[in-house]
Parts: structure tokens; sequence; C-alpha cells
């Protein structure tokens, strides 16, 4: 499409087209109502001249007779700008004035009527026309009073000028306006469609320029850029989720496949072979646990499990995944404690529980207290940890606290990113994915997870906003439930 | 005992077939949902398999066509699905039991025994016994010989699901879902905790242990060797 061909087919100029068309119309009809008014008025005025006249010479025949007229009607003609005078005999003949010649058989009927004439002193120049009256005098005699027309030509012309002109300005205005508009419009139009090629052809962090004025491209500019904003986020984070199963899947899918292949070429016994495909099959079901916890993340992050949720007490979770966990705990040497108190909460339940189960089996593997700094005599407190249920303000609070190590500050962010196993973690087993699944379970339901330092130690909590309606509704059915401690 | 495998992947329904067979099931093939309707409404099967995703009609609505002719024999829902929510559509649609992929063979060899008892078996019992073991479950009274039981809460509920299907292999999976409620997967061994602590209780100090491991399935109580 040529760039003139582009400009000619944007909205606005083709909006300007539309005014342009209105506003000529416009002009056009108040110059011609202005032109036939002024048109009728001078008509008018020179109808009453005229006919003033024609009764002042009527009086002056009837008194003073012919010759009174001729006199009076020849004083007349030779005042400068005078108006057409003639006084025909009943044969015809011209008697008095100042006309040389008209257009044949006006003189024939009496009334108005516009004629070509020429005066008596100009025989050369062309024809002219004037409005006559002509009326009958006594004996046979006529008398034609008439005034020139040219005033209310030139007049005319004058208009016909000034609309001629006032139409070609405003068409020259309104096209030069439009183009003006449509170009600038277009500009940033070409602009934001530039941006948007290259943001289309892979390059996520154009973003749409955007003017100072405010107008309404800009707010659609701003609006565009927030959306933009948003699936550059989601884009880097769905890389990083691939790139990040990239890595961690592919290293035990190695290995799966190192540990067949060994198997196949080496083993030499039945049991041998056995055990080399038992432990296959231990390796796929940790692959197939890691591709389902991230199916959870993605589903929980996209907002998809919103869909199930009701109503539950936050302490009845707490407590259960206590009893879940309490024997796993105490093999392992830890205390696990609950604390909770009546918590009414809206969400999805079982997303919930396996968040807190996260958390719990995080402090178990994790939590163990560091016996360089503590000594062993102080491990009855340091080996417990602690689920604990409340409600803070507006938030519902799931928290599970230990007293190992914890997570030095600065990493804490970095903890609850996908298959991030920190230094300390390494040599334990996990797929580095339940932390981000439990903070991906405080995003769906609107709240946060958050890690703390215990002094010494790490603080997990789940914090979820609780809604206000449903709390209340609640807290009604479970009234006054005193703190229990297990 | 008859049952019938809906789905698509030849391989997979073939590798079910060849191992449902071994273990002595009769097992019938459907390739898609309209010959899998005809062949579950027709023939006479203690339990169905059926593939959520099937070309011709979707293993949901097969089921809601078979339920709404009265059809009710048990179904197990196999689904590359496996989340929460897609879990109750499937048994809501009027499946009896969900089993998403991938699974183990032991898994669906368990939980279709389950569901295969559950149909043709005696209706629910007041007591039940395993050996001299027995559970009373209107008294939560729980009894080895002459010695009475103290069981927790849970420990009694895990023992009921066991007892209540003696001789059958329950799997973790099965255990976490319905002692526990809770369908997803805990990385650790817990339910292997709960199991060992009933054990003590159960089989510490008697001579014929009743709780057995299955290497590799999962659990069993039964009285001596099969």
């Amino acid at each position: 499409m040529t760039a003139f061909g582009k400009l000619i087919r944007t909205t606005a100029f083709r909006l300007t087209l539309v005014y342009l068309f209105l506003f000529a119309l416009f002009a056009a009809s108040l110059l011609g109502y202005f032109a036939w008014n002024t048109r009728r008025m001078i008509t008018e005025q020179i109808a009453t001249t005229v006919s003033a006249e024609t009764g002042e010479l009527s009086d002056i025949f009837t008194r003073r007779g012919l010759h009174g007229l001729v006199f009076n009607i020849e004083n007349r003609a030779l005042r400068p700008g005078a108006n057409l005078y003639l006084v025909t005999t009943p044969t015809g003949q011209a008697i008095a004035g100042n006309v040389g010649s008209l257009a044949p058989g006006v003189m024939a009927t009496t009334g108005w009527s516009e004629t070509a004439y020429r005066r008596l002193d100009e025989q050369d120049s062309a024809d002219h026309r004037a409005l006559v009256h002509v009326s009958e005098l006594g004996g046979g005699f006529r008398l034609l009073i008439g005034r020139d027309l040219e005033e209310r030509r030139r007049l005319f012309g004058i208009v016909a000028k000034a609309a001629q002109w006032s139409v070609l300005i405003v068409v020259v205005l309104g096209l030069g306006g439009g183009i003006f508009v449509a170009r600038r419009v277009l500009r940033r139009i070409d602009a934001m469609t530039g941006t948007t090629r290259r943001i289309m052809a892979g390059d996520l962090s154009g973003r749409l320029p955007v003017g100072r004025s405010g107008d309404e491209l800009d707010r659609l500019a701003e609006n565009l850029n927030a959306m933009l904003e948003r699936i550059e986020a989601l884009m880097m984070g769905l890389k990083e989720v691939s790139d990040n199963i990239a890595h961690d899947l592919k290293t035990p899918l190695t290995r799966l496949r190192n540990r067949a292949e060994e198997a196949l070429a080496k083993s030499a016994s039945e049991a041998e072979y056995r055990t080399a495909l038992e432990r296959t099959i231990e390796e796929s079901d940790g692959l197939i646990r890691t591709f389902n916890a991230l199916l959870m993340i993605a589903r929980a992050e996209s907002g998809q499990a919103r869909g199930n949720m009701d109503d539950f007490d936050a302490a009845e979770v707490a407590n259960g995944i206590h009893e879940l966990y309490e024997p796993l705990a105490e093999d392992d040497g830890m205390t696990l404690r609950v604390k909770t108190a009546s918590t009414p909460i809206h969400g999805n339940r079982e997303l919930i529980s396996q968040a807190l189960a996260n958390l719990v089996e995080n402090a178990i593997k994790y939590g163990k207290p560091n016996p360089v700094v503590q000594p062993l005599n102080a491990a009855a407190d340091a080996r417990e940890i602690l689920i604990e249920a409340r409600r803070e303000g507006d938030a519902v609070l799931l928290s599970v606290t230990d007293h190992g190590p914890g997570i030095p500050e600065a990493d804490r962010k970095h903890a609850v990113e996908r298959f991030v196993r920190l230094e300390a973690s390494r040599t334990q087993p996990g797929s580095g994915l339940g932390l981000s699944l439990a903070s991906a379970v405080a995003t769906l339901h609107g709240g946060e997870l958050r890690l703390a330092d215990a002094h010494p130690g790490l603080t997990a909590t789940l914090a979820i906003p609780a809604a206000a309606g449903v709390s209340d509704r609640l807290a009604a059915q479970t009234p006054d439930v005193p703190q229990k401690v297990a | 005992m008859r049952l019938l495998i809906i789905e698509d992947d030849r391989e997979s329904a073939d590798y079910l077939a060849k191992a449902f067979r071994e273990v002595g099931y009769v097992a019938d093939l459907a390739g898609d949902g309209e010959e899998g309707l005809s062949l579950a409404e027709t023939g006479d099967y203690d339990v169905l398999v059926v593939d959520r995703m099937l070309p011709k009609r979707d293993g949901l609505s097969l089921i809601g066509s078979l339920r709404d002719k009265g059809n009710r024999t048990p179904v197990l829902i196999l689904s590359a699905l496996g989340q929460v929510d897609d879990r109750i559509k499937g048994l809501r649609a009027g499946g009896d039991d969900y089993l998403p992929k991938p699974y183990a063979f032991a898994e669906l060899l368990a939980r279709v025994e389950v569901l295969s008892r559950r149909h043709g078996g005696p209706a629910e019992e007041t007591t039940y016994r395993v050996g001299d073991l027995e559970l009373d479950r209107l008294s939560h009274r729980v009894a080895r010989g002459k010695d009475e039981l103290t069981l927790q809460p849970r420990e009694f509920r895990l023992l009921e699901y066991l007892m209540k299907h003696a001789g059958q292999v329950v799997t973790r999976t099965m255990l976490l879902e319905n002692v526990w409620d809770y369908h997803f997967d805990p990385q650790t061994n817990v339910i292997d905790v709960h199991i060992s602590r009933l054990r003590s209780k159960i089989d510490k100090g008697f001579e014929r242990p009743l709780l057995h491991t299955i290497r590799g399935a999962g659990y069993m109580i039964r009285d001596g060797i099969r």
C-alpha cells in the first residue's frame, strides 16, 4: 500500500472528509440563504421606490398635465444615478425619459416586469437589466419607471464569489487539517505497529511509545504496555520452567538410561537384572512425582484450581497434617507439635493441605539442629517442629517452625523458585518443588508464602487472606473454641 | 473374573490385558468409546477399566450412558489428567475410582480387585475377622486372641480399611486416599511409618504376623500364607 493510500484509508482522514462535506454544505446553505434574502430585500426596496415615484409622477400628470410631467421627468433623468423613465404616447412613441431601447412588448402590459434595456446616453454598451413598472396615465399615455438591477447582480456576484472562496478555504483547510491529523495518528499507529511487529517477532521487551498528552491513544498504549508487562513476566516464568524442566528432568532421565544400558551390558545374573529394573522403576516414580508437582504448580499458578474452593477450618488442616506426619517425625528423632485456634478459611482444602504437608516435610528433612552450633543437651527443644494455625488481622496464618539451620535471608526469595535446592540441601532427596508449590498455592488464594528467621531455624508461613463473609459464617458455627495444644 | 479394558492406545491395552490375564482375569479389549459401550452393555463384566480420553465417545460420557441405563458395573477411570478437580469430575460422572497415568500395574490391580469385591461382595459387616484378630466397627474394639488392643482413632481406621480388604493388596495411595482423604503424593514414606506403628501394635509378640508388606505394591492383611 502506498503512503498516500494508507493516509486516505485512515479513520481520521475519513472522518475529516465527512466533516468537510458537512461544513461545506453548511457554508453553502448559509451563504445561499443570505444571498436569497438580500436579493429579495433589494427587489422589495426597488419596488417601493418605483411605486412611490409612480405615484408622485401620476399625481404631477393629473395636476399639471403632460407638459408638466415631461418637464419633471427630464429633470429627474438628469440627476446622477437616476432611475429609468419613459413616457409613451398612445401610439407607443417615446416623448420623454432616459431609456434608449427596451425589450419589445414591455410597454404593452402594465405592472411589474424585468427587462433588458439601454439608456439613451450609452449607445455602445451592452444591455442592462432593470425592474420596471408600467402604468397607464390618462389619454392612452403610458409611464414606465424602473431601476437598474446591476446593484442586485453585483451583490449577488459578491456573495457567489464569497461562497466559492469560503468553500474553497473550507476544503483546503479541511483537507490540510485532515491530512495533518491523519498523518499524526498514522505516525503514532505506525510506531505502535512497528513495536507490535518486533514483539511478535519475539522481542518481548519492546514497549509501545506513550506520548505526554494522555489522550485516548496514550491510554491505549499504556494499557497495552501493562498487558505486555504481564505477558513478558509469564513468558519469562514459562521459559524458566522449561529450562529447569529440561535440566532437572534430563538429569534423572540420563541416569535412568545409563542404568538400563549398564544393566544390559554388564548384568550376568537374573538378580542383577532385577535390581537394575527395580532401581529403574524407582527412578521413574521419582520423575512422575516431579512431573505431578510441576503440573500442580502450573495449575495453581494459572488459577485453574479456583473452581474447587469451599469453607473449612484451617485448624482441621493443621491437625490433619500433624496427625499424618507425627509418626514420621518421631521416627526421624523430631517432635512434631501442633497449636491451633479455630480459623475459618475459604479455599482449596486439598491444595492447602498439600502446601502445609510440603512445609512439614521440609522441616523434617532440613530442620534438624546443627550439632556443632547447638549442644546436644539442648536438643529437646531444638528438635521440635511446630505447626500453627491462627488468625492475624485479616490473614489466616498456617506456619511451620523448625529450629534447624534456617535459610539465610539472602537466599529466602531464591528458595521459593522452582527446582532450587539450596547448597545445604543438595545431599537430601527431593524434587526442589516443595516451597514453589506452597508459594503457588498461597498465591492462588491471594496470599503469600513467608519465610522468616526462627532464631534459630526457619518459620515458613502460608498467609492467606480470610474472606470476611465466609469467616463470619464459619465462626458463628464454632463459637469460642478454646486453643488446644497437642 | 471378567474385565473390560477400554483404551485406545493399542500397546497399553495389550500390556494391560496380558498383565491381567497373567493374574487370572479374563480381559476383553475395546479400542474406542462406541465399541466399549456396546461391549459393556452386552457383556457381563465385573469391572470396567476406562480411559478417559477415547475416540468416538469419551470415557465420561460412556460411563454416564451406562449409568443412565441402570448398569452399575464398577468403573475405574484411567486418565492422564490427574488433578483433584479432574478426579472429582470423573467420580461425579459415575466412576468408582480414578487412577491418574502413569500408574504402576500393582496399583491398578489392587484397585480393580477392591472394586470387583465391592461389587459382588457381601453386605458391610459390623465385625471384621482375620485369623485371631477381631475388629468391631460399632464399639471400636480391637482384640487379638484374648488381648485387647488400644489403637489411636487413625490407626483404627487404617486397620479397618485393611481388614475390610483382607486378602487384597492395598497400596499406599489407596490408604492415603481412603483413610486420610488426601489425594496428593507425599514425597516421603509417611504411610510406611503409620503401618509400622500399627504393625507393632497388632503383630508384635505374636507368632504369626498378619500385616504383610507386598513388595513393590503395598500392604495386605491376611491370615498365614495364601
